[in-house]
């Protein structure tokens, strides 16, 4: 135990500019590279770093399974149901002009919601698959 | 450097093929993930670089080795030399090299993908959508559906491995119970 101090401190140093990291990659994406897909893989891998480093239990407490269990789907509902308002107010399915006063702002936030769903399903996707295996190794 | 990039990537390859170790194997594809991440910064294709570093080189690195923990960490030799599947990898490879030798020089900008829908996306994604990124601005807009799909493709994934896996441990604990009442 005492052994990996270094390591252990070093994760903690580190977890919350992952965090950050990924919350940048996942905003900043409208103006530089990044967006849902590699935000999510980003949290995901603090939560199994977090697993490496103090356990599966410490991770756990983190991403509680019923939590990661529940975003797989959630993401993917939040990007189609930004389609289906799209429907509902009288345009195309996943057409964003509708859902701001103007048009440019509609898509910039109906980009905004997809995004949010793809990180969400993905950060819990790979979450779910990585507790998945772990649970089976044991 | 592209040069230095590929001939990397080739090395890589033939590593991983005679690489008998799957532990081997797996540090061998972290290696070939960033390399691919490279080459993708060279294309200055950043965004696809970054998935390729973080999901190529990160997370499925990690489910590797869970998987490894999980088998044999050796790979078997095969009982006879495979002739048929060389012919048939030897053969795709020739067809798809064939097949580049119609495609318009690499980096053309009047090849007809640069001219169908492009200009338009680059002149009217700020007007249309208020994001800079024309990449975010194609993925999460205009190509919308296909993102749709690429969710729910990781959605039936995630759900896919944790019925074949987790359901069959909780079977398996629900059986044990049984059993023991």
């Amino acid at each position: 135990m005492s052994l990996d101090l270094i390591l252990r401190v070093g994760t903690k140093l580190i977890l919350p500019f992952i965090l950050l990291f990924a919350l940048y990659v996942q905003f900043h994406g409208e103006f530089g590279p990044g967006g849902g897909f590699q935000a999510g893989v980003i949290t995901a891998g603090m939560v199994v770093l977090v697993a490496i480093t103090f356990g599966l239990e410490a991770a756990r407490r983190i991403a509680p399974q019923a939590l990661v269990d529940r975003m797989v789907p959630l993401g993917a509902l939040i990007y189609a149901g930004t389609g289906v308002v799209g429907l509902l107010l009288g345009e195309n399915y996943l057409d964003y002009s509708v859902l701001a006063h103007d048009s440019a702002h509609g898509h910039e936030l109906g980009i905004f919601l997809v995004e949010a769903g793809v990180l969400i399903t993905v950060a819990g996707t790979m979450t779910a698959l990585f507790y998945t295996f772990v649970e089976r190794g044991r | 450097m592209n040069a230095v990039l590929l001939t990397l990537l080739a090395v890589v390859t033939i590593a991983v093929v005679r690489q008998r170790s799957l532990f081997g194997v797996v540090v061998l594809t972290i290696i070939y993930s960033f390399l691919m991440a490279s080459v993708l910064i060279v294309l200055d294709a950043v965004d696809v670089a970054m998935t390729e570093a973080s999901v190529g080189a990160g997370i499925s690195t990690v489910i590797l080795l869970a998987t490894l923990h999980l088998i044999k960490t050796t790979e078997m030799r095969p009982v006879r030399a495979r002739l048929l599947p060389l012919f048939v990898a030897a053969g795709t490879g020739a067809v798809l090299v064939w097949g580049t030798l119609v495609l318009p020089p690499f980096g053309t900008a009047d090849a007809a993908i640069h001219r169908h829908v492009v200009p338009r996306y680059l002149a009217e994604t700020i007007k249309e959508t208020n994001v800079p990124n024309v990449v975010t601005a194609v993925l999460a807009d205009y190509r919308s559906y296909d993102t749709l799909g690429e969710t729910t493709v990781i959605f039936t994934a995630g759900i896919g491995v944790m019925l074949l896996l987790g359901g069959a441990r909780h079977r398996g604990n629900a059986d044990k119970e049984n059993a023991s009442k």
